[in-house]
């Protein structure tokens, strides 16, 4: 009887561990916090064409996923928000031969909290007294972060606004706080500003020096060449394209 | 290492102290009324300020942004009736902290107030002390062991405390980063030289604070 139980139980327990033991054909796709909506939506889709890959996101800042990979991150595919960030993994040699693409383009944006009324109009409204926290992705972590500071300094705003900023540690998270009315404004992409069209007004587009176009490549040294190199095609056909536009992403 | 790393250690160490003072003197308070008054949910509100040792900081931090953020109940009316913001304050990081470390100076400020023998405190009531000379002049000092040891708990917490702090008083250099905060952005950044420094000071940091808890105890136990 005792040693039933005791096989019973060692049965459930491996039943209950199953789940944890490696997917052959699990794709993981690391990618910038501002795709979350839209590739949450595309990996059903592409599931759908591929019987059998199961597609598993891990999003984040650009850098953070990153350094993930650069300490050996089992990821197939790299979507980030800049070019930078890429090359840096380019660089490092993490980045399969060939494969780095781009495949959409974003806008940086102005946010203030909905009910907002102070009046904030344009980016150098931020000098002004009343205006004390400033949402800003952390610029050594944070591409979102990174336009935003290159952009201020263009415009010599950077040394006002420094002292305000609010470090967030992705794009969304910044969001989260302009959501929340905890800071005054924030910077943002024009998607992350559209899912929260409730919460959060856009009031001014904020020219960036480099145009923001997302690259994404797949892994050097991914269990799964084939799925990532069908992953990356999918993300430029029509189909994925119309929902990227859906979400606010414009073709590269 | 440069000044802002120095701003940092300060910045830590300052949060983690008036943590500890604040626990120090709630801790006390309640642990007192815990283990000698009698009252009806005793044992509920026990359970109740125990909770922030098993639920996750992010839970206790959602909390927080909700209660003390703009909009919230009590957030909304510091700002509107004093102007008081505490999100992305370095005051906001002392709030979290505390709530979070609480419960380690509450439980061991109970158990030593139990421990605390009530015919001493008769024989001090028959010598003619009043209640209040009782308390600070007998309890006090014999539970003083237990208390401080669950004070450098608290301390200890409190230095590393990151989930709630991160998401109450957010990463701001100089004024709201914290030691373990820092050292997940240069993580995040992959500044592995900057991480190293920081984990570096941070332990120094603890083991300091034990090896002072191991000098504090004997004194303590005399």
């Amino acid at each position: 009887m005792t040693l039933k139980r005791l096989r019973c139980t060692l049965a459930t327990a491996l039943v209950a561990l199953l789940p944890f033991a490696a997917h052959a054909a699990d794709l993981t796709v690391s990618a910038a916090a501002s795709l979350t909506n839209a590739l949450r939506e595309l990996g059903p889709a592409f599931e759908a064409q591929n019987p059998g890959t199961a597609v598993v996101f891990n999003f984040g800042a650009s850098d953070a996923l990153l350094v993930q990979i650069a300490k050996g991150a089992p990821a197939d595919i790299f979507a980030s928000a800049d070019q930078e960030t890429m090359d840096r993994a380019d660089t490092q040699k993490l980045l399969a031969a060939g494969s780095r693409r781009n495949f959409v383009s974003n806008t940086l944006v102005m946010v203030v909290p909905a009910d907002s009324t102070l009046g904030l109009k344009a980016v150098a409204d931020l000098q002004k007294p009343e205006v004390r926290k400033v949402a800003v992705g952390n610029p050594a972590s944070v591409p979102a972060g990174r336009y935003a500071k290159g952009s201020l300094e263009a415009a010599r705003m950077w040394a006002a606004v420094e002292p305000k900023a609010v470090l967030a540690q992705n794009v969304r998270q910044a969001l989260d706080y302009v959501a929340r009315g905890e800071v005054e404004a924030g910077f943002v992409y024009a998607t992350d500003a559209a899912i929260m069209k409730d919460k959060v007004k856009v009031v001014a587009s904020v020219p960036t020096e480099t145009a923001i176009t997302y690259p994404v490549a797949s892994v050097a040294g991914s269990p799964n060449p084939d799925a990532a190199r069908k992953f990356l095609d999918f993300l430029l056909t029509p189909a994925a394209q119309t929902v990227l536009a859906r979400y606010g992403f414009a073709r590269p | 290492m440069d000044a802002s790393t120095w701003v940092t250690l300060a910045l830590t160490l300052k949060v983690a102290a008036w943590a500890t003072a604040i626990n120090l003197v709630l801790g006390v308070a309640v642990g007192w009324l815990l283990a000698r008054r009698r009252f009806v949910g005793r044992e509920f509100l026990d359970a109740v300020l125990t909770l922030p040792l098993v639920l996750p900081p992010t839970v206790l931090g959602y909390y927080l942004l909700v209660v003390i953020g703009k909009r919230g109940w009590l957030g909304g009316w510091l700002q509107n009736s004093f102007g008081i913001n505490l999100i992305f304050t370095w005051q906001g990081a002392v709030i979290a902290a505390t709530i979070v470390a609480f419960p380690l100076v509450l439980k061991s400020a109970r158990t030593a107030f139990e421990a605390v023998d009530p015919q001493l405190e008769k024989a001090a009531r028959v010598l003619g002390l009043n209640e209040w000379a009782v308390f600070l002049r007998v309890t006090v000092p014999m539970a003083w062991p237990g208390i401080l040891a669950g004070a450098l708990l608290v301390f200890a917490r409190s230095l590393g405390e990151f989930g709630a702090t991160l998401m109450v008083a957010g990463s701001i250099p100089g004024r709201t980063q914290t030691l373990s905060v820092a050292v997940y952005e240069a993580v995040q950044a992959g500044q592995d030289a900057t991480a190293n420094v920081l984990v570096l000071i941070t332990s120094v940091t603890c083991i300091v604070v034990l090896l002072s808890a191991g000098r504090l105890a004997p004194v303590a136990r005399r």
